[in-house]
């Protein structure tokens, strides 16, 4: 399988805001498709766990000028830049988190974390999350865990994964068809797919036929704090100037 | 830690790193062999 | 009860006295370990901490114990390496409180850590890259030499002396103490320096990041300053502490001196890197990162004020006293002096932790504020009681300070 993929795959997504209504549904389908675990109460959202969190922005201004931006903000898979990996891999001391150099997907190894929530303090995106609590799942809810998706213990730091056995899955497909490389609807997260307003595209960065790639060289695309040098893979699109504006500091 | 361990490579950050550890480790041991060693030999050397 | 323990030469409270002083400290232990159970028990949703607050009161008191114990292996290096004699007359204090400083640091930790038992995979799946496996590796090595060092003292008490095989692998050990305390000026060097860099490599946290040398950020190197000139500091207070509650001199006024000037000097020293460092970073690294000075310190309550308290009063004061001859042979001004630049690296290793993690980075982000639960305050100020309780056993029974009897003559 080694050669199924092209070593300057750098899967990302493309958002584009002007479409995104905030319904929330790319958040329900992330935490379904991720067995994410939620608590009975769920009123404080400081220790809730949301891979994909919808940020509502406003312009600021007084009705009727007032202007609402809906910000889905997925983990951003940092690229880094000037030599830094992507801000939460580096400092991780136990190596349980890492950056696939086939795909630039930023993985956690949760049987590996111990919890030291380094990665969190690293991450201005806030894209991390840990486990406060026992995951539990009322009644019969466990029956609708995924089965491709291991369910994280207490104690551990958790993020999204861009659906990666999403990719495993398409890749055992390629494998069984024949086939060295993987198209590019065959591999999108659950987010992407969800989206009802389809705001949302996934592919690869590098490869001048995927979407994506056309998507984030438009004018209006743009990244969240381009200027740490955190070198994101989730662009964004608005035409409003004032959205772009309020994403970076 | 060890070779074995599969984060492990050979390179000069792994060098660096884990062989101050090593030395410390090692220093320290042989501080504690060293004065081991001695009270034994004195014991010893008392006995007779 | 216990005279055949107590060192020759010396007067001590009774047993009685003594029991119902451990048992008072006792309590606070016990209430701290009842935090901690339930930590460990119920998992750490007894915290107040958050995803947003990653570190809170644990870290900061970890920083902060880690840079006062820093007297431990700053005094022995001068005693055993540079040869500073006088020092002689505190070493041993000051190991003990080094010992206390890094085994609660470690204990915090064990609780800090979401899953404690797998701990040992930082040292198993080593990232050499991290500056916190840096930092758990000197901790941890750095607390097998104070164990060692603590050693000869513990096997002086008058009746394990009694035992030759004892007696003898203290004396040795002894004899080559100079080994141990090079072997902790180096750890201590790289982890005191790590802990810093630990937030001088956060690139996306402006308000932490830091240029540098080659893989190492300035506060890599301001971390193991301000250590060095805090730990002094802190020894003489609980030396002057100490003193207080026994109500006897147990150090000589010129050896307690020598270590307030020393400490004075070293915080000069940092605090002319320190303000330059903040001045370039006030004016070149953040502005890089799209972030004014004043953006750090508006709208939110650690203002400018914390700022001033850290650098100014709890850092220039401190250094005028202790540098000047005055300062230092007023006891109230050097004890005040002493407790302000202890104050003060509290205060560093707080912004650090607390204020780094408190402001928000994305421009859309809110501030959010932490107040520790009482399972955290009460596994912290456990520390306060196992550190009592540590010299209140040491200085009982085991010769701490070669100058008391000499000071307090039957």
């Amino acid at each position: 399988m080694k050669e199924a993929y092209k070593e300057t795959t750098r899967y990302g997504m493309v958002i584009d805001l002007d479409k995104c209504t905030g319904c929330g549904t790319c958040m329900v389908a992330c935490m379904a498709e991720n067995n994410i675990s939620f608590k009975e109460d769920e009123t404080n959202k400081l220790d809730s766990i949301t891979w994909m969190r919808v940020y509502k922005i406003t312009n600021g201004r007084p009705y009727p000028n007032t202007e609402i931006c809906y910000i889905p903000r997925p983990c951003m898979h940092c690229e880094g830049s000037h030599g830094h990996p992507a801000p939460c891999v580096s400092v991780c001391p136990a190596t349980a988190t890492d950056q696939d150099p086939k795909t630039g997907i930023v993985s956690q190894i949760y049987t590996r974390c111990f919890g030291c929530r380094y990665c969190m303090a690293a991450c201005p995106y806030h894209a991390r999350y840990f486990n406060w609590w026992d995951p539990v799942w009322p009644g019969e809810m466990e029956k609708y865990l995924n089965p491709d998706v291991s369910p994280r213990m207490r104690g551990v730091v958790e993020k999204c994964s861009f659906c990666h056995h999403r990719l495993q899955r398409a890749k055992n497909k390629a494998y069984l068809e024949g086939r060295r490389e993987i198209r590019e609807d065959e591999y999108i997260p659950a987010c992407a797919q969800a989206c009802p307003a389809n705001a949302i595209t996934f592919g690869d960065l590098n490869n001048p036929e995927h979407k994506v790639y056309k998507l984030k060289k438009s004018p209006y695309a743009f990244r969240l704090l381009e200027r740490l040098g955190t070198n994101p893979k989730v662009y964004y699109l608005s035409r409003k100037g004032w959205v772009r504006r309020a994403a970076d500091n | 830690m060890f070779p074995f361990c599969f984060e492990w490579q050979w390179d000069a950050g792994h060098f660096l790193f884990m062989g101050s550890l090593y030395m410390v480790l090692t220093v320290v041991g042989l501080g504690l062999m060293y004065a081991g060693i001695r009270t034994f030999l004195d014991l010893k050397k008392g006995d007779h | 009860m216990d005279y055949a323990l107590i060192p020759e030469g010396v007067k001590r409270c009774s047993f009685g006295k003594f029991v119902l002083w451990i048992s008072a400290v006792s309590l606070l232990l016990l209430w701290g370990a009842a935090g901690a159970l339930l930590c460990w028990i119920k998992g750490l949703n007894q915290t107040n901490m958050n995803d947003y607050f990653g570190f809170g009161i644990w870290i900061t008191l970890d920083l902060a114990v880690i840079a006062l114990g820093a007297g431990a292996f700053f005094t022995g290096f001068l005693r055993y390496i540079i040869g500073i004699d006088e020092l002689k007359n505190i070493v041993n204090f000051a190991v003990i409180i080094g010992f206390i400083c890094y085994s609660s640091a470690l204990a915090i930790l064990g609780l800090d850590v979401g899953q404690p038992l797998r701990g040992w995979f930082i040292f198993w799946h080593t990232n050499i890259h991290s500056m916190l496996a840096e930092v758990a590796f000197c901790i941890t090595c750095y607390f097998c030499v104070l164990c060692i060092e603590y050693l000869p003292l513990l096997l002086e008490n008058r009746q394990l002396k009694k035992i030759p095989s004892l007696n003898l692998f203290g004396h040795h050990l002894h004899r080559i103490v100079a080994v141990f305390a090079a072997t902790g000026t180096f750890l201590s060097f790289f982890h005191q320096g790590s802990l810093g860099g630990m937030y001088g490599v956060l690139y996306a946290r402006p308000f932490a990041f830091r240029d540098g040398f080659f893989i190492w950020p300035w506060t890599f190197f301001l971390f193991i300053l301000s250590a060095i000139a805090a730990g002094p500091s802190f020894t003489i207070l609980i030396t002057w502490i100490t003193q207080k509650i026994t109500r006897k001199k147990l150090v000589k006024k010129n050896v307690i001196a020598l270590l307030a000037k020393i400490s004075g000097w070293l915080l000069l020293g940092y605090l002319f890197f320190k303000i330059a460092d903040t001045i370039y970073w006030a004016t070149v690294t953040a502005p890089a990162r799209g972030f004014t000075f004043m953006d750090f310190y508006r709208n939110q309550p650690y203002g400018l004020w914390l700022f001033i308290l850290e650098i100014g009063i709890c850092g220039v004061i401190p250094a005028i006293i202790l540098l000047t001859r005055r300062g230092r042979e007023n006891n109230s001004w050097l004890i005040l002096a002493c407790f302000l630049n202890c104050t003060g690296v509290v205060i560093n290793r707080f912004v650090f932790t607390v204020q780094t993690l408190a402001l928000p980075v994305l421009p859309f982000d809110r501030f959010v504020t932490y107040f520790p639960s009482w399972q955290e305050w009460a596994s912290s100020l456990a520390v306060i009681a196992y550190g009592i309780i540590v010299i209140s056993l040491s200085y009982r029974y085991l010769p701490v300070f070669p100058q008391e009897k000499e000071l307090n003559p039957a």
